[in-house]
């Protein structure tokens, strides 16, 4: 038997082994998607309409897609998701109900996103009838976020020191108003750092939208703003396959010639997008945080 | 009322004032229609082709083509979640779907060959031993003339009208043995391009140089032999609607079966035109020789 | 001058702020009901639909769970739809449990590495590079496990390359850093004189994380690999790609397999709604369902038990 002492060398170099692997492997990962990716991005690649069987198609509507549900899902679930929040933090009692709405919240968020994704199809598309449309995608990608975002806005709530609720209370503010014009403010950069990361999660998200946004992207005209129009960027009512979705389309479907250029330089288009989404919630937290609190 | 009332009511009205007459100016012309087509795979290069076309024709219309399988194209046209549903089969073949519901619209003919890897080594097979090896009966290209390797065989889904029309006519009404699946032809044709021993099927019109093409009992995947039926691996493309079309898919359809796109585009992408055979297959299979016909 | 009743009814009425307090606690409830509201409809609905395959076309519970072949649409030797489950069950839980196995040691160590050994400089690198690959979307990791992975374990083992190694594979990589940030929080939470203690009584600093704080973490870190499991159990996409989707019983590692959610994904848009076909991938959504239910129960059972000791 080894002696402690060598135990510990081996052991802790096995560690920093096994660290400097996981690294590698993100590197790999990472380097994989850009060298193979980023050559592909040009300003045709970014915004032309795709091609069904042709070389040299775009993503440019796919990525509009994205968007444009990232933001539509976000104005729906944060409202939501604050209120949810709210409640939880100042005025949920200890009791039962507040145990099974806190375990019903889990179960959401441990659902797998095909399920959520099926239901969305269920409900939305066949039963409501709204059909293969961003507002299908949008609330789909809603019922995906909510757990996450409302764990983290109560989350951010609750750093808050508590003597700036008391403080608020005994100045003779309401609860609401101690929450909404005390705490939530102070909790901003946190939020705002919540709602960063979560938006980068459904951004990336494809498993929900592929029954509910559809796959197809119909061509867009971009001087065309009115929201009923069919080929209004803004219209909610028609199908539109996003970023990750067309990933996975064009791999399952391989009709494209150059699928795996194209799936390349989406990936890297994400990848790029998630890695500013999260350079930005630090960043902005950050910032944010010693501008708000003189820290 | 207060200052920040007056703002909140101004901006309310603006929105709402923006909104009726984003209503009032909307496009309520043809201008501005778009339908969407869903189904089988090998249908879906013609109808995506004819579709940029057209609209190119129309400015304005669209029509988005998604695959998914004859079996997608069926059920979704049924609920009415598309206008059009992409069929390899017959309404009455597929179970569950209430054929009398839909109308069907006979758009191109399709040949389905069997593909091999070219590291099989085999070009030519009968069908019995295709059904051999389908069915598992046979697990090594040596056994059937070719190299030493193992079979190694790629289904379509179950859905899928290519498989259904290639086990009733290529297999002779036997079941493929349970193996892999793949969603699509194209994907299909990858596999059995880059794995050693591989076999599938696939429409004509996927199969192409990076894979091999079979001939069977001596007979070549070529369009005049499905012409004539020497050929029997071969069904209809249908674009199935729920009733009777109206407005841009009428249109669409109206285009796609118009001599015009039927002498170029169809027969560029390796289909065949309804009207260039000579026999008539109906939704039991019986065949019935057309007039004319030698 | 007002009146007396004038004044009464002022000092009566709910002030501005009272009637906001209300009108608030509404509205987040509501909000908040509208959450519960969602689960339930979503429990509700696939629970139905899933158990339409039972009720309404009479398929046996034991027939679904142990049947080998899946064919819904073909009836077998006794007119029965060949709704055989077995392979896609076995397969989720085969990929799901090695690729924790896998994962587990690397998680733990990367954790342990960042929280005990090298808390200063080893925790920046690896907190943001965890971050990051938590953040990459499942399609991207299925893309490359389709473009790199599968042709390695074709050159490798033979076959087609898609099967369940492959599978777990992409799997190892995709809940690596799930497991890993909840195992350093667990780590975090062993109070420090622990370690002082065991520091002053002589063991090294491996014995240290050995013999007292891993045990002390050991509730946290189960909970973390329970957690990344049922993130594999219910991934979707990636495994789709890689996996092969053959219903079979999965003969070796590199067979094409499939699992409960390859089969839904590839399944769902090519069957009637309201025939057998469909009903029967619904009850796999069902499965699906209560599995990660299961898996949450799981672990709370596991906090439970931990915050006891």
């Amino acid at each position: 038997m080894m002696n402690p002492k060598t135990q510990n060398k081996v052991a802790i170099g096995t560690l920093y082994g096994v660290a400097g692997l996981v690294v590698l492997i993100l590197l790999a990962l990472l380097g994989y998607i850009l060298v193979s990716g980023l050559p592909q991005l040009s300003w045709h690649f970014l915004t032309a309409p795709a091609k069904a069987f042709l070389k040299g198609g775009g993503v440019g509507i796919q990525l509009y897609n994205s968007f444009y549900l990232l933001i539509l899902a976000m104005l729906i679930s944060f409202p939501i998701a604050l209120g949810a929040a709210i409640y939880l933090y100042e005025y949920a009692k200890d009791n039962w109900v507040t145990t099974t709405i806190r375990t019903a919240i889990e179960i959401l968020s441990s659902l797998p996103s095909v399920v959520v994704g099926l239901f969305g199809f269920l409900f939305f598309v066949v039963k409501l009838n709204l059909g293969f449309s961003i507002l299908s995608g949008a609330f789909a990608l809603t019922f995906f976020n909510l757990p996450l975002l409302t764990r983290s806005i109560e989350d951010s709530l609750r750093t808050i020191d508590t003597t700036q609720r008391e403080g608020g209370l005994a100045l003779g503010l309401s609860r609401w108003e101690t929450v909404t014009r005390v705490i939530l403010p102070a909790a901003v950069p946190s939020i705002l750092t919540g709602v960063i990361l979560s938006a980068g999660r459904v951004f990336g998200e494809a498993a929900a939208l592929i029954y509910t946004a559809g796959q197809s992207a119909p061509a867009l005209d971009f001087t065309d703003w009115n929201p009923f129009n069919i080929s209004s960027p803004l219209n909610p009512m028609r199908p539109a396959e996003t970023l990750a979705v067309h990933i996975w389309k064009i791999n399952s479907e391989g009709i494209m010639p150059d699928a795996k250029a194209i799936s390349s330089g989406s990936s890297a288009v994400l990848v790029l997008a998630i890695l500013l989404f999260n350079f930005a919630a630090r960043y902005l937290g950050k910032r944010l945080y010693k501008r708000l609190t003189s820290a | 009322m207060s200052k920040k009332r007056w703002w909140q009511g101004l901006g309310l009205l603006l929105v709402v004032g923006l909104g009726l007459f984003a209503y009032q100016t909307r496009e309520v012309s043809h201008a501005g229609e778009s339908i969407t087509a869903v189904g089988s795979t090998a249908l879906q290069p013609l109808v995506e082709a004819a579709g940029e076309q057209y609209t190119g024709e129309h400015l304005g219309t669209f029509v988005n083509v998604q695959g998914g399988g004859t079996g997608t194209g069926l059920s979704q046209i049924q609920e009415g979640a598309v206008q059009i549903g992409n069929s390899d089969l017959f309404a009455g073949e597929q179970k569950g779907i209430r054929s009398q519901e839909l109308v069907d619209h006979r758009v191109a003919v399709v040949g389905i060959t069997p593909i091999v890897n070219k590291k099989a080594g085999v070009d030519h097979l009968t069908t019995a031993q295709l059904i051999q090896v389908f069915t598992g009966k046979v697990t090594n290209w040596r056994e059937v003339g070719g190299k030493n390797l193992p079979i190694v065989l790629v289904n379509r889904a179950q859905g899928s009208g290519t498989r259904a029309t290639f086990e009733q006519f290529g297999l002779a009404g036997h079941q493929s043995k349970t193996a892999q699946e793949q969603d699509s032809s194209g994907m299909v044709r990858q596999i059995v391009a880059t794995t050693p021993g591989a076999i599938s099927y696939v429409a004509f019109s996927y199969a192409d140089k990076t894979v091999q093409a079979i001939t069977l009992n001596g007979v070549a995947p070529t369009e005049a032999n499905v012409i004539t039926n020497h050929w029997k691996i071969w069904s209809y493309e249908h674009l199935y609607t729920k009733g009777q079309p109206t407005g841009l898919t009428k249109n669409f359809i109206r285009y796609i079966q118009s001599p015009a796109v039927q002498k170029t585009l169809v027969r560029q992408l390796g289909y065949l035109s309804p009207d260039q055979m000579r026999v008539n297959r109906d939704v039991h299979g019986q065949i019935t020789k057309l007039e004319g016909a030698e | 001058m007002k009146s007396t009743e004038q004044l009464e009814q002022q000092l009566k009425r709910h002030s501005k702020a009272a009637k906001l307090e209300v009108w608030g606690k509404v509205v987040s409830f509501s909000a908040l009901l509208l959450i519960v509201a969602v689960v339930v409809a979503i429990i509700g609905f696939v629970a139905s639909k899933g158990l339409a395959t039972f009720f309404s076309n009479h398929v046996s519970l034991w027939d679904f769970l142990s049947g080998k072949s899946w064919n819904p649409g073909i009836t077998d030797a006794h007119g029965k739809p060949e709704v055989g489950a077995l392979p896609m069950i076995v397969g989720s839980f085969l990929i799901t449990i090695l690729s924790a196995l896998v994962a587990t040691p690397f998680a733990i160590g990367t954790a342990v590495f960042m929280n005990e050994i090298s808390p200063n400089k080893g925790a920046k690198i690896l907190q943001p590079v965890t971050e990051l690959l938590v953040g990459i979307p499942s399609v991207v990791y299925g893309f490359i496990g389709l473009s790199v992975i599968v042709p390695v374990t074709r050159t490798l083992f033979g076959g087609s390359g898609f099967g369940i190694l492959s599978g777990t594979c992409v799997l190892f990589v995709m809940i690596l850093p799930t497991v890993t940030s909840m195992s350093v929080d667990a780590l975090r939470a062993v109070p420090r004189y622990y370690r002082e203690a065991s520091l002053a009584l002589g063991a090294t600093q491996w014995q240290t994380i050995y013999k007292v704080v891993l045990r002390a973490a050991t509730p946290g870190m189960m909970t973390a690999v329970v957690f990344g499991m049922a993130r594999a159990f219910g991934e979707a996409l990636a495994v789709q790609m890689v996996i092969g989707n053959a219903a079979l019983m999965p003969g070796s590692l590199v067979d094409p397999a499939s699992t409960l959610t390859s089969v839904l994904t590839t399944g769902i848009g090519n069957t009637v709604m309201g025939s057998l076909q469909n009903n029967a991938l619904w009850s796999l959504a069902l499965v699906l369902l209560l599995m990660s239910l299961i898996f949450n129960l799981i672990i709370r059972l596991i906090g439970r038990k931990g915050r006891l000791q």
